[in-house]
Parts: structure tokens; sequence; C-alpha cells
């Protein structure tokens, strides 16, 4: 879609573009490209000495345990906070829907935690799990169940998928409640006429209806679970304890920053970079089939 | 036609009082009327967003009790009578030895926030004005290029883009805590989706006039632009004050710390009994308070600007 009318001048618009494309080029380009370079090379910490290496420092990544175990980890992390924040917010929404009038009231009350940063909703639920002084904590030890997420893996991977569960549910709620509130009623009001059921209606009308919704939210949540949960991570568990809840975006920091690793931490970058480049070509399909219709 | 369509989506929700007037009555009525549903309905309700509210709620009840009855495990489910002296010792002096006041911190907060939100704004509408209503050699190209940076958030480019930043000695600074954040794809997205909307006559009729392309962008475009903006700079504002990546690493010095940095500093000096729980709950629950009352009192555009920005 092009403007029939437009202005003429030989240096305004490029006037017009230039802060975007300077920021652009000086923080996304130049630094994108040099963590290409990186990642065909091999440098010390010091930058003394640089040698190309080429595809080595991936050969190497791929042959080490850690760097597929932080995958496994990632894979288990991005499915649980899919899974359940969608679900959740699936539940929340259906009945938000049924709740009518008051439907604005609990939109309200449930959209607020969208508005808490990672990383303090990470020390939230640290606090309350927290084995020595948490009131969670405290609760399910009452059930006779052992808890402590800074030795146990499994402990710190179920903090962790809470925090981040809790801060994504009001954007999963408010997508699949627009989507609810979209289906045309009249289709509801016929299945019940011919005699079906709410849950009936649910799974044969609502749930397909809402497909587009769900998949779209899928995308984002896995893309969530991938790089936006940095801040719940290091707050939370610093990707401990050992390596049980180190994500791969955790992993090039921790490689890059602490053990100064400069040519792994680029080519763990690289894969992140084609990983995101293979998420946003899913999405953006999604749309435009979304547009057609 | 886009923006008609984003908007009716943003007030769906509205929609939910106009029903009873399309349906003559209750919805339920036509349908069915359940006593029993209605009643697991409001509770499945009420009973989410008590345990949504729950980690708040503790939180702010630590902060209204003594460093020791935090430690009294389990602690009180009622907030004490300490609410004061605890927000104002977090206020004025922080918590632990690592971190800085809380009042300083947040005035950085704000700053970050603000200057991103806004600088997103300005350079993305003047991006778009420039794509969508000149046509120059380097258009398309331009676009595609400012289409790529979705495909590089910072984490993946962690290393390279610290350096660069270094290298300019934008270190502890405002300057490196914001000018990398504020190039942004989504907003020059849904400017110009919204400047394709307005229609070509103003356009026709300002250049017949002989209004120039600034004074067009100046009298129509910025003015028929606010609420777009205004959605906008909700999401971003909460973006920019929720930053947590980035200023970790550009920041080293506690005057430029933002409270949500700061928070991570009060716990991780050193050992676990050292942790002043109190004071950092406090803290927790200031850094709360700005981006949740933006997104409680600006509601509209902020369900507006979640819903255009995936566009």
């Amino acid at each position: 879609m092009e403007k029939r009318v437009v202005f003429r001048s030989k240096w305004l618009p490029y006037l017009l573009v230039a802060p975007q494309l300077a920021i652009t080029v000086i923080f996304f380009f130049w630094p994108a490209s040099q963590a290409i370079v990186q990642s065909v090379q091999q440098q010390d910490p010091f930058g003394i000495s640089v040698e190309f290496v080429g595809l080595e420092n991936f050969v190497a990544l791929f042959n080490d345990p850690h760097y597929i175990e932080s995958f496994r980890v990632t894979a288990i992390f991005s499915v649980l906070v899919a899974f359940f924040g969608m679900t959740i917010s699936l539940i929340l929404a259906v009945y938000a829907d049924r709740a009518m009038r008051f439907a604005g009231v609990y939109k309200t009350l449930l959209i607020w935690p969208y508005a808490v940063a990672h990383a303090v909703a990470a020390v939230l639920w640290l606090f309350l799990f927290n084995p020595t002084l948490g009131v969670v904590a405290h609760w399910i030890r009452g059930f006779g169940i052992g808890w402590d997420p800074l030795l146990v893996g499994r402990d710190a991977m179920i903090l962790v998928v809470v925090a981040a569960v809790w801060n994504q549910i009001s954007y999963n709620f408010l997508f699949f409640l627009a989507g609810l509130q979209s289906i045309p009623k009249s289709l509801i009001e016929a299945a019940a006429i011919d005699g079906a059921g709410p849950g009936r209606r649910f799974l044969t009308i609502v749930m397909p209806l809402l497909s587009p919704t769900t998949f779209f939210l899928l995308v984002v949540n896995v893309v969530y679970a991938f790089f936006n949960t940095f801040a719940i991570i290091d707050a939370a568990t610093s990707g401990g304890p050992g390596t049980a809840t180190t994500i791969l975006v955790y992993k090039v920091y921790k490689d890059g920053f602490k053990a100064l690793d400069l040519g792994s931490s680029a080519a763990q970058s690289v894969i992140l970079m084609i990983i995101v480049i293979l998420l946003t070509i899913v999405q953006f399909r999604y749309i435009e089939r979304k547009v057609q219709y | 036609m886009e923006e008609i369509a984003t908007a009716a989506a943003a007030d769906a929700t509205k929609s939910a009082r106009r029903r009873p007037l399309r349906g003559g009555g209750r919805r339920e009525g036509m349908v069915e009327n359940r006593p029993f549903l209605d009643f697991i309905t409001h509770a499945v309700l009420i009973l989410g967003v008590a345990i949504i509210a729950f980690p708040v709620y503790i939180t702010f009840v630590a902060s209204t009790i003594t460093a020791e009855e935090v430690l009294a495990a389990p602690m009180s489910l009622v907030p004490g009578p300490h609410l004061i002296e605890n927000y104002r010792e977090a206020w004025l002096r922080g918590a632990g030895n690592s971190a800085a006041p809380v009042g300083q911190m947040m005035m950085n907060s704000l700053v970050t926030a603000l200057v991103i939100a806004i600088g997103k704004i300005a350079i993305s509408l003047l991006s778009a004005f420039a794509i969508v209503y000149f046509n120059f050699p380097l258009r398309k190209f331009f676009f595609w290029m400012i289409f790529v940076t979705l495909m590089l958030p910072v984490e993946v480019r962690i290393l390279p883009t610290y350096k660069v930043v270094s290298d300019l000695g934008m270190l502890d600074s405002y300057t490196g805590l914001t000018l990398p954040l504020i190039a942004s794809a989504t907003a020059t997205f849904l400017f110009r989706q919204f400047f394709l909307t307005i229609p070509d006559e103003l356009a026709e009729a300002a250049r017949i006039d002989g209004a120039g392309p600034m004074r067009f962008f100046w009298d129509v475009v910025v003015p028929m632009s606010k609420t777009s903006m205004a959605a906008l700079f909700v999401i971003q504002f909460i973006y920019g004050w929720n930053q947590y990546l980035w200023p970790l690493i550009v920041t080293t010095r506690e005057d430029y710390y933002t409270v949500v940095i700061g928070i991570k500093r009060m716990i991780a000096g050193g050992g676990e009994a050292s942790v002043e729980w109190h004071l950092v709950m406090a803290t927790a629950i200031l850094a709360m308070l700005p981006p949740a009352f933006v997104v409680i009192l600006m509601q509209r555009w902020f369900v507006k600007g979640l819903v255009d920005t995936e566009k």
C-alpha cells in the first residue's frame, strides 16, 4: 500500500530517517556483525591475539554437553511456561467472558501483573519460595514435601516457571478475552438451541474459532520464554543450582561476561539469532494469513 | 481501515456492556440460565484474582514489619505497624550496602523510562513520516533495515553491544542507559500503518495551500496521531521502567542504578541472613507502583497499545 500524494525533497526524507538509522546501525547492525565475525574467531580474553578458526566454535559448542544441556533446559522451561501460562489464562478468560457485566472489573484486577518488572516478579517469588522464611515454602513442607530451590534443580525450575507464568498471565488473558469476545454470539446461541451444553460448545465452536489467537500466543510465549525471561533467571536463580536453570540466553551472558569466552559467546549469539529469525518468520506468516481473512 | 479494526479490537471488552442491547436481555437469558454456573464463574475468577494478588500482598505485609518478624518463619499474614519507617528508610538509605537510596534509583528509573518512551515515539514518528510521505530511492531499503532490528533483540548481541557503548564512553550515563534502546521497529510500523489511513486529500490540500511537508507534519499528522502516541507511550514507559539486562551491564556505579537493578543488588550482596527483606520488599512495592498506576489509569491506551504493537 502506498500513498498517491507524496512530497518531494532531495534531502528531507534522509534527514527524517537519520536518527532512527544511526541508532539502528550503531547499536544493532554493527554489534550483530561483530558477533558473526567473532563467532569464527578465537580470541584471548585480553584481545591480544585473534585467530580465524572457521566453524570450530560451533563444532565445540555442539560437542559441549553443557550447551546441549542448556538446550534441554530451555526446551523444558519454554514448554512449561507456554503450557501453564496459556491454560490458566484461557480458563480465566473463558470465565471472565461469561461474567458479562463484571468482565471489565475482573479484567482490571487481572492485567496489572503485566506492569511488574520480570526481575521484581522473580524477587517476589524467590521470597515466597525461600526455604528458610518463605510462606509458600513453609506450606509445601507442611505437606511433608522437601523443598529447596537453592539446592535442588527441580525446585529451582518450578520457581522460575511460576514467576515467568505469573508475569505473563495478563498478556495471554487479554488476548484470549479479546478473541472470545469477537466470536459471534449467534453461533453459540444456535448451538445451544440445538442442545449442545457449555462443555460441548466450548470444544466444538469456541476452541476452533480461537485457534488463530492460540497459535499467535504460542509463538509469543515461546519467544518470551526464550528471550525475555533473562531477568527472571538472573534475579531468582542465576542459572543454578549448577546449570539447572541456565537457559540459552543466560548462558550467552554467563560465558561472555563471567567466563570471558568471546568466541563461544559469539557463536551462541549467532545460533540465537537464527532461532529469533525462524520464530519471527513463523509469526509474520501467521499475521499475513490473518490479514487475508 | 486497519486503525478502525484495531480500535475495535482494543475496545472489544466494552462490547461486553453493549451485548445485552443486541441480545435483548442477558446473553444467558438467550442461551440458558444456570445459577450454579454463574456461581462457579465468579468463584473461579475471584480465586484467580486472589492467587495472582497473593505474592504482592505478602510483599506488602513483609514491607510493614521488622526484619526479625520477617525471619520468624512463617511470618505474619497481616500487615504490621512499621510501614512508614520501613519505606522511609528504604527511600532515604536503601538496603544492604551495595545499593543506592531507593528515592534516587526511582528517579533514575523515571528518567530512563521517560527518555526511552518519548525518544522511541519521536524517532519512529519521523522515520515513519519519511517512509510514507516521500518517495526516495532508498526508501524500501531503509524500511527493510528497520524491520530487521526485530530479529536482533539485545539478548542475542549483548557482548558486542556492550563493547560499542563502552568504546563510545557511554557506560554509567543516562545516554548509555537509554540511547541504544530507542530504536523501535514496532513503533515505526505502528505509525506507518496509521499514516497510511490518513486521507490523501489532506496532504493534497496542504500542498495546494503551499504548506511544506514539515508544516503538514506538525499541523496535521502529529495531532491526528495522538491516540497512537498515547497507546505507545504506555507500553514503552513500562518497557523502559522494567528494563533489566541492559542497565545491569551498562551501570556499575550506584548513582546510575535503576530501581529494578537496585532490588537485584540488594538481594545479591552477601549471605542469606544479611538480606534486609523488609526493606527489599518495600523497594519492590515502590518499584511496582509507577508502571502499575500507568496500566490501571490508562487501561484503554494500554490495551490498545498491546494489541497494536503486535500487528
